[in-house]
C-alpha cells in the first residue's frame, strides 16, 4: 500500500469555515433586542464540526480516495457552514429577521436535544403510514398495469377509468376518503396508495405494451406458456418503465402523506409540523422540515440503489 | 448421436393471405407443397415479398395457414413449440439475462432445468462462448450474440431448426465461420434445418436442397438439389455453375430490375 503523505490545502476549507463561524459567534455579542437566554448548542455543534472536519483532513493525508472526495466536496461543505454562520449573524447577532418565524440555529438545535424522542415517534408513525400505502399502491399499480398492458379485454374496461380517475390529484379525494373509511389511518393509506397507483399503472402498462413482439415470439418457440411470457419476458422487459412509474409515485406519495397528516391523522411528522406552526414554535417547524428532508432523501437514495441493482443489466445500454 | 429419425416436414397446399390496413387482401403464399426429410438442410431463397419469412413463421407456428396443412412427423403444427426452434436475423437475446440465463431459458420454462442443467455449459462451449457465461447481451459482438441465440435454440433439442437470415447482419468473415459451425453442429445432431437467406452462395454452401421462391404469386418456383460433397469449396466449377443457374431462375421469374437490387 502507498503510505506516502500528501496534502491538499482544500481539505482545510470546512474546518476554516467552522472556525470562522465559532470566532464570530463567540466574539460578537447577542443583539440587545434578543431577550432569550443564550444557548450553548451552536457553539458545541461548531466545536464538534471543527474536530470532525480536522479529523477528516488528517485522514486525508494518508488516504488518497478520501482526499480526492473530501477536497472535491470541501467548497460545498465550507459554504454550507458559512450559510449557517450568516444565518446565526442575521438572527441573534443583528436580528435582521423576525425571530418568531426565523429562529436562530441555536433554537433549532435545542429542539433536537429536547424533543428528539417525540419526533422520532412521529417519524415512526409517518413511515408506517407511508410504507403501508406505498406497498399497496405499488403492488396494485403493477398488477393493473400488467392486466391493462397485456390483455385487450382488461384494457377496454380499465383504461377509460385510468384516464378519468388517474389525473385527479390524490389530495382532491380527501373529503371522500375521510368519510369512506372507518379510521383516518385507513383513509390516508387509501390516498397514498392512489397516489402511487396511478403513475405505476400507466408506466407499467405502457412498458408492457411496448415490449418487442419478437421477444414473445422467441420465448414461445422456446416453450414458454402465457404466464411465463408475462412474468419472465414482459415484466423484466418493462422493468425500466415500471421504475419510472414507481419514482413518480414516490414523490406523489410524499405530497399526499404530508397533506393527509396535516388534515387529520394523529401523529406523524407532517402533523407535528402543523401542530407546532399553530403554536408558533417555528424552531420546531424547522426541525421537522429537516427531519423530513433527511428521511425522504434517504428513501429516494435507497430506491435508486434498488433500481441500480435490479437494472444492472442495463449498464452500458443507457446513460444513467 | 441421433438414431430416431425425427424432423420430417410435410406441407400441402398451404395458402396464407394478409389483410392490409386499407382492407386489401395480399396473398403471401399460395399452393405451397413441400416434403422435407429428417436431417435435411433446406434454404429458402428469393427476393423480398416472395413469402420466405411467412413460410418460416408458419412452420414455427407463430401464424396459421388459411388453407392447407403443415405436418411435423405426421402431426399438424398448431402454435409455437420448443421442438421447432427459431433464430432470427436479430439475435433477440433477452437483455436482462446473462448469456448463461438466456441459454437456460428454454429448459427453465419447460421445467427441465434441474435434470438438464449440465447441457447449458455444453451448448455454450459448442458455440464457442466459453468464458462469456456471465456477460450480458449488450456486452457481446453481433457474431457472439448470434452464437448465443443459436445455443439457446439448440439446448431444447429441437427436431427442426428454423433460421430467418441468421447471419444477414454479420460481416463476411464471421458469417463464413458461423456457417461452418452451424453445419457441423446440425450434422452431428441430425437436426432438420430450414433457413431463409438472400445470399445465393450461402444457400449453395449449406443446403441439401434449395427452394427458390418467387413473388406474384408467392410460391416455390423450383427445387434444386445441391449435389456437391461436403466440405464445399466456394470456387469449384460445380458451385459456380449452380450459382449461375439459380440466378438465372430468379432473374427469369422476377422482373430483372427488381432482382438486381436484392442480389
Amino acid at each position: 500500500m502507498n503510505r506516502r503523505i500528501s496534502f491538499d490545502i482544500k481539505t482545510l476549507i470546512p474546518s476554516l469555515s467552522a472556525a470562522l463561524a465559532l470566532i464570530l459567534h463567540l466574539s460578537i455579542p447577542n443583539s440587545r433586542k434578543y431577550l432569550q437566554k443564550p444557548l450553548p448548542y451552536f457553539t458545541t455543534a461548531l466545536i464538534i464540526t471543527i474536530f470532525v472536519t480536522l479529523a477528516l483532513a488528517v485522514v486525508s493525508l494518508f488516504n488518497d480516495r478520501l482526499r480526492k472526495k473530501y477536497s472535491y466536496k470541501s467548497w460545498f461543505i465550507g459554504a454550507s457552514i458559512l450559510f449557517l454562520n450568516l444565518l446565526n449573524l442575521a438572527t441573534i447577532k443583528i436580528m435582521l429577521l423576525q425571530s418568531i418565524y426565523f429562529p436562530s440555529p441555536d433554537r433549532i438545535l435545542k429542539v433536537f436535544v429536547d424533543d428528539w424522542q417525540f419526533m422520532l415517534k412521529c417519524l415512526g408513525y409517518s413511515i408506517r403510514l407511508l410504507s403501508t400505502g406505498y406497498v399497496i399502491g405499488a403492488v396494485a399499480g403493477i398488477t393493473t398495469g400488467i392486466l391493462v398492458g397485456w390483455s385487450k379485454k382488461w384494457s377496454y374496461w380499465i383504461n377509460p377509468l385510468i384516464k378519468i380517475i388517474g389525473p385527479i390529484p390524490p389530495t382532491a379525494w380527501v373529503p371522500i376518503a375521510l368519510v369512506s373509511f372507518p379510521t383516518t389511518f385507513a383513509s390516508s393509506v387509501f390516498l397514498i396508495s392512489l397516489a402511487v397507483w396511478f403513475p405505476t399503472t400507466v408506466l407499467t402498462s405502457s412498458g408492457i405494451s411496448n415490449v418487442q413482439n419478437s421477444y414473445f415470439e422467441v420465448s414461445s418457440t422456446l416453450g414458454a406458456n402465457t404466464v411465463q411470457k408475462i412474468f419472465k419476458v414482459a415484466l423484466p422487459a418493462a422493468m425500466p418503465s415500471i421504475f419510472i412509474g414507481i419514482f413518480n409515485g414516490t414523490s406523489a406519495s410524499f405530497i399526499t402523506l404530508m397533506t393527509a397528516e396535516m388534515l387529520g391523522v394523529k401523529f406523524g411528522i407532517g402533523w407535528y409540523i402543523n401542530w407546532q406552526r399553530e403554536m408558533l414554535s417555528y424552531a420546531n417547524v424547522y426541525a421537522g422540515l429537516i427531519i423530513i428532508a433527511i428521511t425522504f432523501s434517504l428513501i429516494i437514495t435507497l430506491m435508486f440503489r434498488i433500481r441500480d441493482w435490479v437494472l444492472s443489466w442495463q449498464k452500458g445500454v443507457i446513460k444513467w | 448421436m441421433v438414431e430416431t429419425k425425427t424432423g420430417k416436414i410435410t406441407v400441402s397446399n398451404v395458402r396464407k393471405t394478409f389483410t392490409q390496413p386499407d382492407g386489401q387482401q395480399v396473398v403471401a403464399l399460395d399452393q405451397v407443397n413441400a416434403h422435407i426429410e429428417p436431417g435435411e438442410f433446406i434454404c429458402l431463397i428469393g427476393p423480398s415479398g416472395c413469402g420466405k419469412s411467412t413460410f418460416l413463421r408458419l412452420l414455427a407456428g407463430l401464424i396459421s395457414p388459411d388453407e392447407g396443412e403443415l405436418l411435423l412427423d405426421g402431426s399438424p403444427i398448431v402454435g409455437a413449440g420448443y421442438e421447432r426452434g427459431l433464430v432470427f436475423q436479430d439475435p433477440t437475446l433477452f437483455p436482462w439475462l446473462t448469456v448463461y440465463e438466456n441459454v437456460a431459458f428454454g429448459l427453465k420454462v419447460r421445467n427441465t432445468y434441474k435434470e438438464k442443467k449440465d447441457e447449458v455449459p455444453e451448448f455454450i462451449n459448442l458455440v464457442g462462448l466459453k468464458g462469456f457465461e456471465k456477460a450480458y447481451p449488450h456486452q457481446l459482438s453481433g457474431g457472439m450474440a448470434q452464437r448465443a441465440a443459436l445455443a439457446r435454440a439448440l439446448v431444447n433439442h429441437p427436431k427442426v431448426l428454423l433460421l430467418d437470415e441468421p447471419f444477414g447482419a454479420l460481416d463476411a468473415f464471421t458469417r463464413m465461420n458461423m456457417q461452418d459451425e452451424l453445419i457441423k453442429i446440425l450434422q452431428q445432431r441430425g437436426t432438420t434445418a430450414i433457413m431463409v437467406t438472400h445470399d445465393v452462395d450461402e444457400a449453395i454452401y449449406l443446403s441439401d436442397r434449395i427452394f427458390v421462391m418467387t413473388p406474384r404469386p408467392a410460391k416455390i418456383e423450383s427445387i434444386i438439389r445441391v449435389e456437391i460433397g461436403r466440405p464445399r469449396d466456394r470456387d469449384l466449377p460445380d458451385f459456380l455453375k449452380l450459382r449461375a443457374r439459380i440466378l438465372q431462375i430468379l432473374n427469369f421469374a422476377g422482373k430483372r430490375e427488381d432482382i438486381q437490387y436484392y442480389l
